[in-house]
């Protein structure tokens, strides 16, 4: 019993939340959907600590769907790399629904909520399914599964420009994933095969034509749309601003960390380092954007009135460090990424949700309305400053270790002058971080009766569990690097 | 001593801020907390002297941070030095400012001794670091823990003052060390602390030594090189017991600390002597020596010409860690405390002159000194020591600071050596001068009105200490003994 529930686990972390989501509807009330929200997520983290654990143990995990096997049926596959970013994705998933709770009771109407947690359940259900799946095609729609739920979600948002910017997300993010299926579909024209280490063993046959060489263009802008490379960014800072708190949280921690797997997982394990950096520049390319979309996205960020939009901007600079780390395809360097794919994750889930917690109180959230409340709500606040401290660099965070690294990988090649935009992006982000602390701390509030008043518990102790985790992953952060190194390794040697 | 104490003597004023927080409501027994804890520290440290002196480098490692970079603490007779006088001057800190804090009706005095506890405990950790990622984090702590006492009074004048000093010291820092560390790392394949330094066989040349030692010295803000000095007077809207313990002695010291010990051990002496790769930054050093006093002269607001004279005498030690002769890194060290000592007594009197009669400008200070005697001659002895002239104890550094500059064949030091000596007379002592020789301001007191004797004490006890070490500076060289004259 124990042991087919074992075997059975790489499976359940899409079909729980997929099978949970209509059940969420069909009892129709706010409190039960939350709370199978929260069973569902805290059942898929806890699944992803224990399959870690196991490859940890045993190496990569082949999970064959319904008894086809591959490359004919669907496979799901479970490797270093992966399992970096399902512990993260159910992790955020878990500590959301802590904190969804009460933001999500202030911000959406009662008989609404229950869909708002279906929809959760299937944007999750789609970002584990892309995680672990080892086939193309399979990748794509659970792509879809995810984008479709957080156009939805996005659209929640209290305000009416929430619509507009999901129908925004939606048009940009349809261009995306019409992009991925063409692209997957030049590869199966030339391998016949849906499967992705298949397809790598085919590849190098084919690939001096003109056609894998577009399907690699096709599946890297089709991508970089979901994770919002520059300058395809432009979604992001209204989908993020104007999305339910706990939703804005939850998607900048965690929807385009896994599309930038995707492309890991595409461009290394699909088509191999040596052909897409060695033969095609494509590293090059992505060098040169990801530069400005670090320097671009802080600058943007220093002239934000809205907190949230702020933190989106941010968001973009922060994505450019990930795509430099990738672009090197050196071991540092993608370890520098996977680092920092988890960092900024937690850190910018951490941020978001302190954004949501002056949100929940202050009802508006431009930095004219957190004005003074670092002594209304002194733990929000401490919470949004040191997770910002963790998004500068500063040591003894996530955010240093993730620097660290990049610094060493950029370094190594002698990229100096990579080296120094990632120091002037760092320095540019004390600027906007210092510019909502100085609003917390050294302006009077607007409503002066000196009163604290903070948010609910469960907000500010789910926000302060994320802030924790980053200053232990910041002190003892050897257990994550070992572990993206490890995924570096094997991303290199296979595509080598 | 066992070495596990090390980082337990770190972690003791943090976890005692804690406590701090929670007496807050009773102030007499959170001051206490503050001085009984500083007393312990001092005891703790000075526990060590015997195996230091003897030649051991107690060291204890926590855990590794990341693979090849652990939390290290390793403790060295500099870094003896510097931990010993920041907790010491704590204790007598903690009295003054609770005399100054109560005497000015200052808010927010918990959030105040908090701060100040871990700023403490940040510079314990930079004095101890082991290894340069452990420095690092100490390091950006301690400039962390000292902004809410930089903007402590929550105005606008105090926010940019703040931002000047949060802006320049994370800048430098992330700016310039993180790369810095990181070279040295990719280098020298580590960056632990070590004796004769990790740049003797890495094959780096002159030229990209002297550029990674400039991106150091640069990165160390806190040592408050021109043209990145500018933080130091702008922490000056601070209340003064800050800038007396953090700006005179706990942070400015841990920003010099950090370059003798870089220099003696990560680019190694002897490395530098043959390379000359210190030299650009001696120079910078001179400059700023120079540079500072004379914009210290143009002053008139008081803490304002201390805060340039800070930065004026840092660059002695940053001179005796860049002339790269073992005799320069003892008067160097040895400035590190006599320094101390003499402006954390100048700036106690500073904020007891401004308790006592809220004056801010050297101007009006024009015969005040018959009202404040104690004071004043207090400030006379404290500027006689930075000066250094005897029977101080700041002649013994800048005596050891020359005869490193002669020993390195840099007679163009001894001169700039004297040249500040002749200005730092110009500025300081015009101070005791118009106190006691000029006529007095009709609404001047010419009765006693001495500031609280929580102020009047500390103050009255450092001067004294400058005199002592004159008296008495066996502890320093037998202390400094691997760079003492044999």
């Amino acid at each position: 019993m124990i042991t087919q529930f074992l075997s059975q686990m790489p499976v359940l972390l899409v079909v729980l939340p997929l099978l949970a989501a209509p059940v969420c509807v069909i009892v129709h009330r706010a409190a039960p959907a939350w709370f199978i929200y929260a069973l569902i997520s805290w059942a898929c983290f806890a699944i992803a600590f224990l399959l870690f654990v196991q490859v940890r143990i045993g190496g990569p995990i082949s999970y064959i769907l319904g008894g086809w096997p591959p490359p004919f049926g669907i496979e799901l596959r479970l490797d270093a790399l992966n399992m970096l970013v399902v512990l993260l994705v159910t992790g955020i998933a878990a500590i959301a629904s802590i904190y969804a709770r009460a933001s999500i009771a202030a911000e959406i109407p009662r008989e609404r909520a229950y869909l708002f947690y279906a929809a959760l359940l299937l944007c999750l259900c789609g970002l584990l399914g892309i995680s672990i799946t080892g086939d193309a095609f399979n990748l794509f729609v659970f792509l879809e599964i995810s984008s479709l739920s957080s156009y939805s979600l996005i659209a929640m948002g209290a305000k009416r420009r929430a619509l507009l910017s999901a129908f925004q997300y939606l048009i940009m993010g349809t261009i995306g994933g019409t992009f991925l299926l063409i692209g997957i579909g030049f590869l199966y024209m030339m391998t016949g095969s849906l499967n992705m280490a298949d397809i790598a063993d085919r590849l190098p046959a084919v690939s001096d034509t003109r056609t894998v060489e577009a399907g690699l263009a096709f599946i890297v802008i089709g991508l970089s749309l979901k994770f919002a490379l520059f300058p395809l960014h432009i979604w992001l800072p209204n989908a993020y601003t104007y999305a339910p708190s706990a939703v804005s949280a939850f998607i900048a921690a965690t929807a385009t960390k896994v599309a930038v797997y995707a492309l890991i997982r595409f461009l290394f394990t699909v088509f191999g380092a040596a052909y897409a950096f060695g033969q095609l520049p494509l590293g090059e390319v992505l060098m040169v954007l990801a530069v400005v979309a670090m320097l671009s996205g802080s600058v943007a960020a220093i002239f934000q009135t809205d907190v949230k939009r702020l933190l989106a901007w941010s968001s973009v600079a922060q994505m450019g460090y990930i795509v430099l780390g990738l672009s090197m395809a050196s071991a540092t360097g993608l370890t520098a990424a996977l680092a920092h794919i988890v960092n900024h994750g937690i850190i910018k889930g951490a941020l978001f949700m302190a954004a949501g917690a002056l949100f929940w109180r202050m009802r508006a959230i431009s930095i004219n309305d957190v004005a003074g409340l670092g002594r209304r709500m002194p733990l929000t606040a401490a919470a949004f400053v040191v997770a910002g401290l963790a998004l500068i660099g500063v040591p003894a965070t996530g955010g240093f270790i993730s620097k660290w690294l990049l610094l060493e990988a950029v370094m190594e090649d002698a990229h100096y002058g990579l080296a120094a935009a990632i120091l002037v992006s760092s320095l540019l982000s004390v600027i906007y971080i210092g510019r909502v602390v100085e609003a917390l701390y050294f302006r009077d509030p607007a409503d002066n009766d000196g009163k604290t008043a903070e948010a609910p518990v469960s907000m500010v102790a789910a926000t302060w569990v994320l802030v924790g985790a980053s200053v232990a992953l910041g002190l003892y952060a050897s257990p994550l690097v070992e572990t993206a190194e490890r995924a570096a390794a094997g991303l290199l040697g296979s595509g080598a | 001593m066992n070495a596990l104490w090390l980082p337990l003597l770190v972690a003791l004023p943090a976890v005692m801020s804690l406590v701090v927080a929670i007496s807050g409501r009773w102030p007499n027994l959170r001051e206490g907390v503050s001085v009984a804890t500083a007393l312990a520290l001092l005891a703790g440290i000075a526990g060590f002297i015997g195996d230091v002196t003897a030649g051991g480098r107690p060291s204890f490692t926590l855990f590794e941070i990341l693979p090849g970079a652990s939390l290290t603490f390793t403790l060295e007779p500099i870094g003896l030095l510097f931990a010993m006088i920041a907790s010491g001057l704590w204790s007598l800190t903690t009295v003054y400012a609770a005399g100054y804090m109560r005497g000015n009706a200052e808010h927010a005095q918990t959030r105040f001794f908090v701060c100040f506890a871990l700023a403490i405990s940040a510079a314990i950790g930079i004095a101890f670091a082991g290894n340069l990622m452990t420095l690092f984090i100490f390091y950006e702590m301690l400039t962390l823990s000292t902004y809410p006492l930089v903007t402590h009074h929550g105005d606008a004048e105090s926010r940019d003052g703040g931002r000047v000093y949060l802006g320049i010291l994370l800048t430098t820092s992330i700016g310039f060390f993180l790369p810095a560390i990181v070279a040295t790392w990719l280098l020298t394949g580590s960056i632990t602390f070590t004796d004769g330094g990790l740049m003797a066989g890495s094959g780096l040349g002159a030229l990209g030594a002297g550029l990674l030692y400039a991106l150091f010295l640069y990165g160390t803000g806190k040592a408050a090189l021109m043209p990145f000095h500018r933080w130091l007077p702008a922490a000056m809207v601070a209340p003064t017991p800050v800038s007396a313990l953090l700006h005179a002695v706990a942070v400015v010291k841990a920003g010099v600390f950090i370059v003798l010990k870089l220099t003696v051990y990560v680019f190694g002496v002897d490395f530098l002597a043959e390379t000359g790769a210190s030299q650009p930054m001696m120079w910078i050093a001179t400059i700023t020596v120079l540079g500072a006093s004379l914009i210290a002269m143009t002053k008139d607001n008081l803490k304002a010409r201390l805060a340039y004279s800070t930065v004026s005498q840092l660059s002695y030690i940053v001179l005796g860690a860049t002339m790269a002769s073992s005799l320069g890194i003892l008067g160097g060290s040895m400035h590190i405390a006599m320094h101390a000592f003499a402006k954390i007594t100048l700036f106690f009197c500073a904020g007891a002159i401004y308790t006592a009669t809220h004056r801010k400008n050297v101007s009006d200070l024009d015969g005040l000194g018959y009202a404040m005697p104690i004071t004043f001659s207090a400030f006379f002895i404290a500027s006689l020591s930075l000066i250094g002239i005897p029977p101080m104890g700041g002649i013994w550094s800048k005596w050891y600071l020359m005869e490193g500059a002669a020993d390195a064949g840099h007679i163009a030091i001894i001169l700039v050596l004297s040249l500040s000596s002749l200005l730092n007379i110009v500025y300081l002592l015009e101070i005791p001068t118009r106190a006691f020789f000029h006529n007095p301001r009709p609404d001047t007191p010419r009765n006693w009105q001495e500031a609280p004797w929580a102020c009047v004490i500390p103050l009255s006890i450092t001067a004294a200490g400058c005199i002592v070490w004159f008296l008495y500076p066996l502890p320093f060289t037998a202390l400094l003994s691997p760079w003492a004259p044999q």
